[in-house]
């Protein structure tokens, strides 16, 4: 294929203005998708997007075009997700194009996430196609818009795409500007071959599939492959496009995305970011491919039925091949026995990652409380990353204790700056810089602690300014800060999946609302059990769960047996989700209250 | 009495071990009578309201079911209980009595025992069902407060059940029981004491005190889940503890959880059933345990009388030797004699659970036999049963 007829984009966008809904009008109006095939949305393939209105992978379509000028073209769509966990996928998903299409909401404007997608693709040296979005909305205003993107980019009003991708309005305008201003990838037939794996997913029955992006080169079915990061050979089964629906070709040329198969089934002989080259005449040098984030958020997972640690170790194995952000650790703990400490992008990450692995993998899971990475120094110099409560040092051997900052970007209507204020203020954040995009609008930066901002944050800020502001962050390094670590202790045993890491001023906060959140959740047991929460060995909150005093039915008549042995089975299902601390049972349920975040 | 077919002595305490134990051998008949003038709030048995013109039919059905029951032993005590039984003619008690006798026999002395509401016992009345051989009455007095007996919805005052005491005195019932509920939510402690006072003065031969308790399905159920105050238990506990310190005081033994008798009185039925002894059961609703098997009837009226009272079973089930010696233990460990222990017993009480039921002073191993100490907290005791096998080591926890 002419590569001068081969355009590959993005589509970036600020959550909720209407990426995926673009998506969907693109593969009707080129023909890749029926009318009657076309569902909403149609490249939001997990249930859990179409459940969320988000989209988490990554996804490739090719798209048959015939422009303006008469002449077909083969346009490469590659979608992105749209929320702050997963700027890395979108970092990935700009290196496999050479365009991208700035999406903003005609009504809402330029929000936090439409700058920083907009950075990123410029530091990625792509053609930015700016588009406003949703100009049939009564509230629309793509004039103003129009301008705030042109001042963003530093371009004219004029050259701004008007769309409604919901009506379909504008789409062919969009299409022609994309061959138009997207320029045809540079690649060479002739060069020894180079392909970025840019996602890959494991499929039952075929192994590992990989999307693919060639550079220079070909790439066809029988080739033998070597992967530069990995060293591994592998041979090609098949190479194929999505139409969306994946369709086996003969071979990928320069400029070309696709997907790849050889068959292997060992999910970490793929890695996303690797580069693809003939094991007959390999490159001399690899794509650069993408730093793996790390990991902001840190939970245990923990499976109720102990017996599925097995599944969830496999099921994680599965879920990193095409989220190579996803970082675990075995971990064990007294009150929940064995499971993972896994690392994730931020709370939207680890949700979603939660809900795939009970969904996708059938499995029940207890998450403790999320934490960030500290950073320790011990008396003896010594300095180490702490990932979970437990592996704190005793604070008497802590010489300095250091926590991750991020640097926060707030856009949001000028009215609303006192209140945001305030907000960050109480979360320990200090403000770096404020500027007005327009009179109406601001942008506010702060630099504030990541595990502040990671937990109800946004949430906060959004309901504090009715869902007008916008937020994005970037890591901003480490600084000093006085943690302690707060133990709940049951019938005065420290139960270790519900000990958090908290500087000193929040720390009766959490031990408060923890302890009577027990003492709620814990059932009545034969003794009075005591509910504490303790910095080192002062208590700070305690509750008492008193002992059940009545445990009786009152009659037992003849036709009472029966319906008392059935009652005392159901009983020994229930003893079953009962976990031990110490003498106090502990129903399963409790652990799972307690330890949800977002409570009251 | 001195001594009935079961060669008891009068002066056998209630809670005596070997009597307790003796009435797994004995044979008990349960007889329902479903009909109310009105049905209680609380009240989740096999009950009608105004079905008055099914008596007739519903009667006869009875009599057709015991007459198809397979002959058996002479029976030792009869149990007619509702619903009402004091609702329906006296004419009525008697047919079922004679056709039990007929059927089965009744053992010379048996005890033929039957509930009744204070408004239904007038002289007349009483003497009636006297003539029938009923020995026993148990009033369902439920308080001795008219605030307390609104709420319960029942229909009686307290001067009523005064008098229905000293009716059955006069014609000289052999035993006579009140049946008691407390920790209706809204009654007060003072109340309580005030009910317990005038049961004691009373000085029935047996009191039955049960805590209100939220059945499903119920009026009372309804109320309380669209936000009606449910009973409280730590008020029920209240209630409880004071009751047995004060009938423990006027000479009426604690021998079940919910039961207090004078030596002589206990109710022999329902030690049958709590010595996991045999007894069939008759008419709607009605449990049956017979050769080890346990089978129970519909609760519909329209069916059991459209069936005559034959082929009205519901459901049976019939346990294994290690459920059944489960079973043993449960339901003998609500009396305070407690329950020989046996491999089970014995197997349970070397888990680090029962350990801790010792700790709590629930329940303990004594001579050989399982006693729970603390009668409010018995299913705590029963619950660690659950998962125990006796044959295998226990797993721990």
């Amino acid at each position: 294929m002419r590569t001068d007829r081969i355009r590959n984009f993005s589509i970036i966008a600020h959550i909720d203005h209407g990426k995926s809904t673009l998506a969907d009008r693109l593969l009707e109006r080129t023909g890749a998708v029926s009318e009657r095939e076309m569902r909403e949305q149609v490249l939001d393939t997990m249930d859990l997007e179409r459940e969320r209105g988000i989209t988490i992978k990554a996804q490739a379509v090719r798209l048959d075009y015939t422009a303006a000028d008469g002449a077909d073209y083969v346009l490469n769509l590659i979608d992105t997700p749209g929320h702050v966990d997963f700027t890395y996928e979108v970092s990935r998903s700009l290196a496999a194009g050479e365009g991208a299409v700035l999406l903003v909401d005609a009504a809402q404007g330029v929000e936090a996430q439409t700058l920083a997608n907009a950075y990123l693709a410029v530091e990625a040296g792509l053609e930015i196609v700016p588009v406003v979005n949703k100009i049939d909305l009564p509230a629309a205003d793509p004039g103003r818009v129009s301008e705030e993107l042109a001042g963003v980019l530093g371009g004219d009003p004029e050259d701004v795409v008007w769309i409604s991708a919901k009506t379909g309005k504008g789409i062919d305008d969009l299409l022609d500007r994309i061959v138009e201003s997207v320029p045809p990838p540079q690649g060479s037939p002739d060069h020894p071959l180079r392909a970025l794996i840019f996602d890959s997913y494991y499929d039952a029955y075929r192994g590992v599939v990989s999307y693919v992006r060639v550079v220079d080169g070909t790439i066809g079915t029988g080739d033998a492959l070597l992967f530069a990061a990995t060293r591994d050979r592998q041979e090609v089964t098949e190479v194929g496009v999505l139409l969306p629906a994946a369709t086996p070709v003969a071979s990928l040329g320069p400029g070309e995305t696709g997907y790849l198969i050889t068959g292997v089934k060992q999910i970490d002989r793929i890695r996303v970011g690797d580069t693809v080259m003939s094991a007959a005449n390999p490159a001399s040098q690899a794509l650069p491919g993408y730093a793996v984030p790390k990991p902001m958020v840190f939970s245990g997972l923990f499976p109720s039925d102990g017996e599925d640690f097995e599944r969830l170790r496999e099921a994680l194995d599965k879920l990193r091949l095409n989220d190579a952000s996803l970082l675990y650790e075995p971990e064990s703990s007294r009150a929940l026995g064995f499971g993972f400490r896994v690392g994730f992008l931020g709370l939207l990450h680890m949700d979603i990652v939660r809900e795939r692995l009970e969904r996708e993998y059938g499995l029940d899971l207890v998450a403790t409380a999320p934490t960030v990475e500290y950073r320790v120094t011990t008396n003896d110099g010594v300095s180490r990353e702490v990932r979970s409560p437990q592996d704190m040092p005793d604070a008497n051997a802590i010489e300095q204790l250091e926590e991750p900052y991020v640097r926060a970007m707030i856009l949001a209507p000028s009215g609303y700056i006192g209140t945001i204020m305030e907000l960050v203020t109480a979360k320990r954040g200090q403000q770096v810089a404020m500027h007005y995009l327009s009179p109406e609008r601001v942008e506010l930066s702060y630099d504030l602690p990541l595990a502040e901002v990671v937990f109800d944050f946004f949430d906060n800020l959004k309901s504090r300014t009715r869902g007008y502001a916008s937020l994005d962050y970037e890591p901003e390094g480490y600084r000093q800060s006085d943690l302690v670590r707060v133990d709940i202790l049951l019938n005065g045993q420290p139960v270790d999946a519900f000990s958090t890491i908290s500087h000193r001023d929040k720390a009766y906060e959490y031990g408060k609302a923890m302890v009577d959140r027990l003492r709620k959740l814990i059932p009545r047991q034969m003794f009075d059990v005591p509910i504490q929460a303790a910095v080192g060995s002062r208590i700070i909150a305690r509750e008492t769960v008193k002992a059940r005093r009545k445990d009786v039915t009152a009659k037992c008549y003849g036709g009472d047996i029966s319906r008392k042995r059935k009652l005392l089975e159901k009983q020994k299902e229930g003893k079953k989700r009962m976990k031990m601390v110490g003498s106090v049972e502990v129903p399963q349920e409790a652990f799972i209250s307690a330890l949800q975040v977002d409570q009251d | 009495m001195a001594g009935g077919p079961l060669g008891l002595e009068t002066a056998v305490r209630p809670d005596a071990p070997d009597l307790a134990d003796h009435f797994a051998g004995a044979r008990g008949v349960y007889v329902h009578v479903p009909f109310c003038a009105r049905v209680c709030p609380y009240c989740d048995f096999a009950v009608v309201e105004g079905a008055e013109d099914q008596i007739e039919q519903y009667t006869a059905a009875v009599e057709s079911e015991i007459e198809s029951e397979p002959r058996w032993h002479a029976i030792e005590t009869v149990f007619i209980g509702g619903g009402t039984p004091s609702h329906v003619d006296p004419s009525v008690i008697g047919r079922l009595i004679e056709a039990i006798d007929r059927r089965f026999g009744l053992a010379a002395g048996a005890e033929v025992s039957i509930e009744a509401n204070p408004e239904d016992w007038s002289p007349a009345h009483a003497a009636a069902i006297s003539e029938t051989g009923v020995n026993r009455v148990s009033f369902g007095a439920q308080s001795l407060q008219a605030s307390t007996l609104r709420f319960l919805g029942r229909r009686h005052s307290p001067d009523q059940i005064r008098k229905a005491v000293r009716v059955s005195r006069d014609l000289g019932f052999r035993s006579v029981s009140l049946d008691l509920i407390f920790g209706a939510p809204g009654e007060s402690a003072e109340m309580w004491r005030e009910t317990v006072a005038g049961a004691i003065d009373l000085a029935t031969d047996h009191v039955s005190a049960y805590a209100l308790t939220v059945e499903r399905g119920t009026p009372l159920s309804r109320a309380v889940r669209s936000g009606a105050a449910a009973p409280d238990p730590d008020t029920q506990a209240d209630a409880y503890e004071h009751a047995a310190t004060q009938f423990a005081r006027a000479g009426l033994v604690h021998y079940e959880v919910s039961n207090w008798a004078r030596p002589g009185h206990v109710c022999w039925y329902n030690m049958v059933v709590w010595a996991q002894g045999e007894y069939l059961g008759f008419g709607l609703g009605a449990h049956q345990h017979r050769a080890g098997r346990r089978s129970w009837n519909v609760r519909r009226l329209e069916t059991y009388v459209a069936r005559r009272g034959i082929a009205v079973e519901a459901s049976s089930e019939t346990l294994g030797p290690l459920e059944r010696e489960r079973e043993r233990l449960v339901i003998g460990l609500r009396r305070r004699a407690g329950v020989t222990a046996g491999r089970l017993g014995e197997r349970w009480a070397t888990t680090d659970e029962f350990a801790r039921l010792r700790q709590a002073g629930i329940a303990g191993l004594i001579d050989g036999r399982i006693i729970v100490l603390d009668p409010l907290r018995a299913d705590t005791a029963t619950r660690s049963l659950a998962g125990l096998t006796g044959v295998e080591a226990p797993d721990g926890s």
